[in-house]
């Protein structure tokens, strides 16, 4: 295949115009996100091949599988332009409906719209539903739109144009100026400023240097990265070429984690059209700089996010970090300058270059610039991936884009930042999300993971939750991180079993604060975060498990009786019905009754009750 | 240099030996390729006995010590043997918060196997997992590629059952 010059590029662009702006013909984007996948959109997606030509629609309606969309719980989920008709939880049976009324009676298939929570008002088009109405898209400007496997479709959507102008026209210290200029701080987590990163990397002496790709997204509840690889690869191997280009790199590598088997599939699908086509591999678009990149798949260990762990496991040893400095733009992988940017981070670049930094810098807060994808789960209505400007508040997060909590219960806190983050409560939800109004809470930016407690989550169970996680995850190499968080586990579990003292609270905020000052890295340093934004906001749920041995929230299966309430008790029989192990004794008008010997205490009988019958 | 050939193991056959054999091959020139070459031989065998390690760190040149202590260190190796099916549970975040722990005991209760162990027919093996970035359909539970989004307690045992 020849290799591609910016005029060619053009020429895609040129070609491909109509097409993705869905004027020559009908458009299915069905989305091929893992979470679709998962609930069964391949199976609708050859339904409708079949159906289409059944009908012989196939030439006036085209069938396209794009990343993630971002709604997930709603998959399989497909949109239809021209219109912007979003269609929800598609299954087989629904096939013909739509061929049949949308398709060609030209009429909008109403029990598979969304449906407003608040006025239970069917919503047609995509762009109209809160979900993303509020949203602005720009790392996920792809996302639903474009066939992640063809790069046709990404360079008719201005890509590899950024690439271009930076190899061709910009530089190093140019691009630099821009990334400078655009505000872009590391979306992983820390929050560095990129620019100021890719700066030390330029001035730093040496004949090689690396790019890499921090793809080791390991935060629990936080799939954006996934999402940015599965939706629009080529964004992310632009934005290393364009980094490389600023430090001299001549060779990059992804890290990704292996438990994202589909993203590493488009990644290697898009790595090889890239070859193909010239925009990796010697002499980029005729600019004379070569650059190539290879993908290293993780093993499975949360500290290889960090970056000098991450270098350590891509040199084949064990994924521990170092003391910085030397930071790693002046000793990095193989002892080489190297510079590792996250994701999101990356994606982010070429449209910097094409618009340059103040166009980036347009929308934000004073010390937070551009926009921040968060993924929200847990127990809000509307789940999936969302894409804000910085400075927007939490409160519009959860409520206008997450439409509130579900089943009618009560909004308790939000964990931000992942294991190493803090829980934030309902008086604080106007903060703006901000890398320093985040801080100052007790919480962290983080990589974005956003997830919902209602009034049925417990906060020392999450709190012992976080600390099993870092807990296990904890390299070992330094002693407050591998002694620390085990003794704060053993604390926390302690007082979920009903066994805490008095001097139990202080104990905790001291070895936090000692773990916080003294461990080795990040994953270290901030382990003990949810521990203290716990205690900070739900200090009287601590108290109420040690002083009156009592689980406010009903989660800590220790403090609970397993008894049923016969005042409460309607006798229903749904716990009876529900139990797994047959504990629960019933019969039709009587109370029901456990019985403690058979009970495994698995809180089923406690969800399915709807009288809070059980104690 | 070769000074021992493959060593006795039952689980290993020569089908087996020549793709491990393959992979070594394909990445002892590469440096930093160990946790590649441990990838592929797991995929190969279902997990990686000792002599297997022992043979990898002879083929590639590196210390028993070394080649054990990376894939000690990484959650994705197993040096004991798989059952047929393998049950990952999402200890995610927001499945934690839909109520996995829920679903797991009921898994370890019901078929007497502990997360990370093997039910004793070698049906099963159960594995407590990292998020595995499919929150919108928390709670999750992946059997083999399969995944199955909004799992409950009281579901899980079906879906399970389909697994002979």
């Amino acid at each position: 295949m020849p290799k591609l010059t910016v005029d060619d590029l053009k020429s895609i662009k040129a070609q491909n115009a109509d097409r993705l702006a869905f004027k020559d013909k009908t458009y299915l984007l069905i989305c091929g996100g893992t979470g679709c996948h998962a609930t069964g959109s391949l199976k609708v997606k050859d339904a409708l091949l079949k159906e289409l030509a059944a009908k012989q629609l196939q030439d006036k309606v085209a069938v396209v599988e794009t990343g993630c969309n971002g709604f997930c719980a709603m998959g399989p989920l497909m949109v239809v332009h021209p219109g912007d008709v979003f269609y929800q939880k598609i299954s087989l049976e629904d096939i013909p409906h739509i061929v049949q009324d949308h398709l060609i009676d030209g009429k909008i298939v109403d029990k598979l719209l969304y449906k407003d929570p608040g006025t239970k008002k069917h919503i047609p088009v995509q762009t109209e539903i809160p979900f993303f109405a509020h949203q602005m898209p720009r790392a996920l400007r792809n996302k639903g739109l474009i066939d992640p496997e063809s790069i046709d479709d990404y360079i008719t959507r201005d890509g590899y144009l950024g690439t271009a102008h930076a190899l061709l026209e910009m530089t190093p210290e140019q691009i630099v100026g821009e990334m400078l200029k655009s505000g872009l701080r590391g979306r992983g987590g820390a929050g560095f400023p990129t620019g100021v990163k890719w700066d030390f990397a330029r001035k730093s002496a040496g004949e090689i240097k690396y790019v890499l790709c921090n793809a080791d997204e390991g935060d629990p509840g936080a799939f954006m990265d996934r999402s940015i690889l599965e939706a629009d690869p080529h964004s992310v191997l632009e934005g290393m070429i364009i980094a490389a280009k600023a430090i001299d790199a001549r060779k990059g590598y992804i890290y990704a984690r292996t438990e994202y088997p589909l993203a590493i599939t488009r990644l290697q699908i898009a790595i090889t059209q890239a070859k193909e086509r010239g925009l990796l591999g010697d002499d980029i678009l005729g600019s004379g700089f070569d650059f190539d990149i290879e993908i290293y798949q993780g093993a499975g260990a949360f500290v290889c996010g960090e970056e000098t762990a991450l270098m350590r496991s891509i040199e084949g040893r064990r994924g521990m970090p170092r003391p910085r400095p030397p930071f790693p733009a002046h000793k990095g992988l193989w002892e080489k300058p190297t510079i590792l940017n996250n994701v999101e981070t990356l994606c982010n670049v070429p449209q910097i270059m094409l618009h340059g930094g103040d166009w980036y810098a347009s929308v934000g807060t004073a010390t937070s610039k551009g926009t921040k994808v968060f993924a929200m789960s847990g127990d809000v209505n509307n789940i999936g991936l969302v894409e804000v400007p910085m400075g927007t508040p939490l409160r519009t997060l959860i409520y206008d884009i997450g439409g509130g909590i579900p089943k009618k219960r009560k909004f308790k806190g939000v964990q931000l930042g992942g294991p190493s983050g803090g829980c934030i409560p309902e008086h604080l939800l106007d903060t703006p999300v901000d890398y320093e109004e985040i801080a100052k809470v007790g919480a962290i930016m983080g990589s974005g993971g956003v997830i919902v407690m209602d009034e049925n989550t417990c906060m020392v169970d999450m709190a012992r939750f976080f600390m099993e996680f870092i807990q296990e995850e904890s390299c070992g190499k330094c002693t407050p991180c591998r002694e620390g968080t085990r003794r704060l586990l053993q604390l926390l579990e302690k007082i979920s079993q009903g066994r805490g003292e008095a001097c139990d609270i202080e104990i905790m905020e001291e070895l936090s604060h000692t773990i916080r000052e003294t461990a080795l890295c990040g994953l270290g340093q901030t382990g003990p975060n949810p521990v203290l934004s716990t205690l900070r906001y739900f200090r009287e749920e601590f108290e109420a498990h040690i002083y009156e041995k009592r689980c406010p929230a009903k989660r800590c299966v220790d403090l609970l009786r397993f008894e049923i309430d016969p005042e409460l008790c309607t006798k229903c029989g749904l716990c009876f019905k529900a139990c797994p192990v047959e504990a629960v004794a019933w019969q039709k008008k009587e109370v029901a009754r456990i019985e403690k010997d058979k009970c495994i205490k698995c809180l089923t009988c406690y969800d399915k009750c709807k009288f809070g019958a059980i104690m | 240099m070769r000074t021992l050939g493959h060593p006795e193991h039952a689980d290993i056959d020569a089908a087996m030996w020549s793709q491990i054999d393959e992979i070594i091959r394909i990445h002892r020139p590469i440096s930093g390729a160990i946790i590649t070459v441990l990838r592929e031989c797991q995929n190969v065998v279902g997990y990686l006995p000792v002599p297997l390690l022992d043979y990898i760190g002879q083929e590639m040149n590196l210390p028993r010590s070394e080649v054990y202590g990376v894939a000690s260190f990484y959650a994705l190796f197993s040096m004991t043997p798989k059952g047929r099916h393998t049950i990952k549970i999402c200890l995610g975040t927001a499945c934690y918060v839909k109520g996995i722990k829920e679903v797991l005991s009921r898994i370890e209760n019901k078929y007497h196997v502990r997360d990370g162990g093997t039910t004793e027919d070698r049906r099963f093996s159960v594995q407590g997992v990292r998020c595995l970035g499919a929150c919108g359909l928390a709670p999750v539970v992946v059997i083999n590629q399969d995944t199955h989004g909004d799992v409950t307690s009281d579901k899980i045992i079906n879906i399970v059952e389909q697994y002979e």
